[in-house]
């Protein structure tokens, strides 16, 4: 099956990456763990834009995003530079943003994603580093601000801003792509995708017979798909009603769920690109082949692997394989255990579980995982039992063994008791003809011979259940 | 007037005396003064001096006096690039040469004025006023570090730093009759200078004797890793304090006796040359091609990067800040108001250079030019060790002759840009008088071969008496 694109829906997208996972800021030494901290704490003549204060390249940014540029199949430039992209903002400390303009350090590369008809090669166009401005905010609504203040903490922050071909002809396949750049950026360990700002994207889209518009300010993968939407709806709709779509950068109101002209082509700002002065030209090339080296096994080898290795279904290896933590959970659950039997219970139950409660992966222990699926596998506990004693966890903690035996889940237990509660109905016809004669208290007499039998293993509770079920038949 | 009093003497008076007398007498001074050359003293040198006492401070530069041009960033210390947009700045960190300086136990008079963000040639488009030139007080003192080279002409400070972009250390020096460095680019950090055109521009000292310029690049230069483009070179700048010229190669380009020049001061510069001669020197002419293209390409360069360099002036972290109902109409208002002509019309020009459209045609073109004229300079110094001519083409004219006619201010340049397109090192020492104003012999050298610049100036001094004149009572 092709999937058709009846409207020539192209879809490019500019994924900013703040790389939360280094030590320090991309021109200064400021720390980049102020997610928590107070405002313009994590703050330096440098990142401040004071006066007489220049940067000096973060190494290990650098080292970041040849990783990243390698791992999206990119071809790292010889020697890399950084510009001047100037305008003016208050939450541009310099009146310019550094970034990399003609030599970004990695260009052309790829990345396959599950598109709508199959696999799709989605085209990296660039992937370049620049500097995260400060951050606004407005006191009040945006309407009625009294004022705006502040925060020069993310100032500095590193960026890696991934430029794609528009290669993407539907919002499922811009999501999938969204998904998959996490997940590599997820095994590559340069980011950690939970805090906020840590991915921001940027769409240009089009339609057959129209101009593109990018769409800005898109906050969440979800975001991104409405505004995708509520966009495509858009021009297609003009197109229908013969009106011509202009060059323009559009703004998505999210709350609305629309977008917003912002400005067109005629508008655009001239930011006068000239190379950075303050920083020399750096020579990459060669520390490329190091790093690639380096590199761990990305989702897609390891999809592959565990397909191979594993003999699980493809939709289990996706699962399975889509974040690092669980692929590297699962490996651990399934070297114990029977490693299909692994699949089903990490990537089906285990995991719905989790993104029930919206809980990590660390929410739960391998060995309890390998415990469970013992149970179950060694039939010692029925399928639903195993699920139950996950929620139980989950929820109120303990140990699956404890919980098996507080809830008596054991099914060889629950044969017992129905034996004895067999045996001592038998053995008590009087007792049961008293009881259906009346006297209640007779069947305290059953109940008391099912708990010798069972030497007092099964719940007296559910014991005078079954006795009472069993004499009403 | 104080007597020109050299680090050596200094220091001789202070182990006579003591570093806070010295100072105390320096601050006495400057308070009698009337060339407009400090925008700021500092409220706590005499303390500063005291420590130096009582510390037994035994650094090269223990208690010894300096000014500071006021784009060199200083903790406490307010510094405005003598513009009334940065009114009211105080830097909470020290520019690595000011580091340098208080760890070598030197103690900081306060900041000097200069023109308005280091652009210009006269230190008359300061806010704070025109500096006056103690030679003679109706003439500019040369620009863009104007107040460093006229006190210490005048004798209110034995030493001084200031920033050279295109010629403003030199510039001055000669005006003022002082000696000025502009080393090679890299060799001083820029951290903590304001930039102007960050690409061209270097911290130089000024002093009234070559020796002291050696003992303050003994302390300020050297590798600084929070400027990128510092170099990592080790150097003993004083180990060039030797009267010997003997085999020395000069080279005289022709393009820098061109038209314009003051036929005085192009004899005084020939007579310079024979002096070498007589010392054991050899001369000859060298043809730098692309020198009249450097005025040009330098301006281009200078006021793109200026134009960027200056946007972080809002009004929003620091500074003046202009009364607006919104951050931009507030931006918009302070600039206007906070910068004065000279610096509006750099930024209007750079940023109408970098501008799309135009970008290739100018800015692209000036780095072009750029190359050509750095390999006039590779060729030159390939066949000869200096280079010689004169730092400014006439000596310090009237204040008010020029400052309305930019292009003939722009001119006066020309012999000086070129040594920061190409980033190699050159000093300006006096070398005589026309009509009683002080002229500047400008000596270039190869990248990073400052000793022998500093050699070729140290022979001449040795040798002549023009540094030894001073200025009269300037009323």
């Amino acid at each position: 099956m092709v999937y058709e694109n009846p409207d020539g829906v192209r879809i490019g997208l500019e994924v900013h990456v703040q790389l939360n996972k280094l030590n320090t800021k991309l021109f200064c030494g400021c720390s980049t763990d102020y997610h928590n901290d107070e405002p313009n704490t994590h703050v330096c003549p440098v990142c401040l834009g004071l006066p007489g204060s220049l940067p000096v390249i973060n190494e290990r940014a650098v080292e970041f995003a040849i990783r990243i540029g390698l791992a999206l199949n990119c071809e790292i430039v010889e020697q890399t530079q950084f510009h001047r992209k100037n305008y003016y903002y208050p939450d541009l400390p310099k009146g310019f943003q550094t970034t990399q303009y003609d030599y970004p350090i990695a260009g052309k590369g790829k990345v396959v994603i599950e598109g709508e008809d199959g696999e799709r090669v989605i085209r990296i166009t660039r992937a370049h580093m620049e500097e995260d401005p400060g951050k606004l905010q407005h006191i009040g609504t945006i309407e009625k601000s009294k004022g705006t203040l502040i925060n020069y903490n993310r100032s500095g922050m590193t960026l890696i801003e991934i430029v794609s071909e528009p290669d993407m002809r539907s919002p499922k396949e811009a999501r999938r792509y969204l998904d998959k750049l996490r997940s590599i950026l997820d095994y590559l360990e340069v980011f950690d995708g939970d805090l906020e700002g840590a991915m921001r994207v940027d769409a240009n889209v089009s339609v057959y017979g129209g101009d593109r518009a990018e769409v800005k300010n898109i906050s969440s993968f979800k975001g991104a798909e409405r505004a995708l939407l509520y966009e495509i709806m858009r021009q297609k709709n003009q197109v229908r009603r013969g009106e011509k779509i202009v060059m323009e950068t559009r703004h998505f109101d999210e709350a609305r769920g629309v977008t917003i002209s912002m400005r067109t082509k005629e508008e655009e700002h001239d930011y006068r690109y000239f190379p950075e002065p303050d920083l020399v030209p750096l020579r990459v090339a060669d520390r490329a082949p190091a790093i690639l080296k380096a590199l761990p096994e990305l989702p897609d080898a390891k999809r592959e692997r565990f397909l191979q290795q594993y003999g699980m279904s493809g939709m289990h290896a996706r699962a399975l394989t889509t974040e690092i933590k669980v692929a590297n959970f699962y490996e651990e659950v399934a070297a114990k255990v029977d490693p299909k039997d692994a699949a089903v219970w990490v990537a089906d139950i285990l995991k719905g579980e989790l993104n029930y409660r919206d809980l990590d992966i660390d929410a739960f222990a391998v060995e309890d995982t390998v415990a469970v699926i013992g149970l179950v596998t060694e039939n010692k506990i029925t399928e639903q039992s195993g699920v139950e004693i996950i929620r139980t966890v989950l929820d109120h903690g303990g140990k699956p063994q404890d919980i098996v035996k507080e809830r008596g889940l054991l099914k060889v237990e629950d044969d017992i008791v129905a034996q004895a509660v067999e045996e001592a109905i038998n053995e008590s016809q009087e007792a049961v003809a008293d009881y259906l004669a009346g006297k209640e208290k007779s069947l305290n007499f059953i109940v008391g011979k099912v708990m010798q039998k069972t030497k007092g293993r099964a719940d007296a509770r559910e014991a005078r259940e079954k006795v009472l079920a069993k004499i009403k038949g | 007037m104080t007597a020109w009093t050299g680090i050596s003497e200094i220091k001789q008076k202070i182990a006579e005396t003591s570093a806070e007398e010295v100072t105390a007498s320096y601050l006495e001074t400057i308070g009698k003064s009337c060339i407009n050359g400090f925008i700021t003293t500092w409220d706590k040198a005499l303390e500063a001096a005291r420590g130096i006492d009582t510390g037994g401070h035994e650094g090269p530069l223990a208690g010894v006096p300096i000014a500071i041009k006021d784009n060199i960033s200083t903790t406490g210390l307010s510094t405005t690039c003598s513009s009334k947009i940065l009114q009211g700045y105080v830097p909470p960190y020290d520019a690595h040469v000011i580091e340098k300086l208080r760890a070598a136990g030197a103690v900081i008079l306060g900041k000097t004025n200069m023109d308005e963000f280091a652009m210009g040639t006269s230190t008359e488009s300061s806010y704070y006023g025109a500096t006056l030139n103690p030679w003679d007080a109706a003439r500019v003192p040369g620009g863009s570090s104007g107040g460093s080279a006229a006190v210490v002409a005048a004798g209110e400070a034995p030493v001084s730093l200031g920033s050279d972009t295109g010629g403003s250390v030199r510039c001055p020096a000669a005006f003022c009759g002082v000696v000025g460095l502009k080393p090679t680019y890299g060799c001083i950090s820029r951290f903590g200078l304001i930039s102007y055109a960050n690409s061209l521009e270097q911290i130089g000292p000024l002093a009234t004797n070559v020796a002291d310029i050696a003992t303050l690049m003994d302390v300020i230069a050297g590798y600084d890793p929070r400027d990128s483009t510092s170099i990592n070179r080790e150097n003993t700048y004083s180990n060039a304090m030797k009267d010997d010229v003997k085999g020395l190669k000069i080279g005289v380009p022709e393009e820098y006796f061109g038209e314009g020049i003051d036929e005085d001061v192009e004899k005084l510069v020939w007579d310079a040359i024979g002096k070498y001669e007589d010392m054991g020197a050899s001369w000859k002419k060298v043809s730098m091609p692309h020198t009249k293209y450097a005025l040009a390409s330098y301006y281009i360069i200078a006021m793109s990067e200026a134009s960027s360099n200056l946007a972080r002036f809002d009004g929003t972290r620091y500074g003046f800040r202009a009364d607006g109902d919104n951050w931009h109409v507030m931006a918009s208002k302070t600039r206007a108001q906070g910068f004065g002509e000279e610096v509006k019309r750099r930024i209007l020009l750079g940023t109408y250079a970098l501008s799309a459209g135009y970008h290739d045609k100018y800015y692209l073109k000036s780095l072009k030019v750029r190359t050509l004229v750095k390999q006039d300079f590779d060729r030159a110094l390939a066949e000869v060790d200096v280079l010689m001519g004169p730092t400014m083409p006439t000596p310090a004219f009237r204040i008010g002759e020029k400052i309305d006619d930019p292009l003939s201010l722009y001119l006066a340049d020309v012999n000086t840009v070129p040594i920061n397109l190409a980033g190699v090192p050159s000093i300006s020492l006096p070398c005589g008088f026309v009509e009683g104003m002080p002229v500047g012999l400008q000596i270039i050298g190869k990248h990073f071969d400052e000793n022998t610049v500093l050699r070729a100036a140290y022979s001449f001094e040795q040798n002549t008496e023009h540094h030894t004149r001073r200025p009269g009572e300037v009323a």
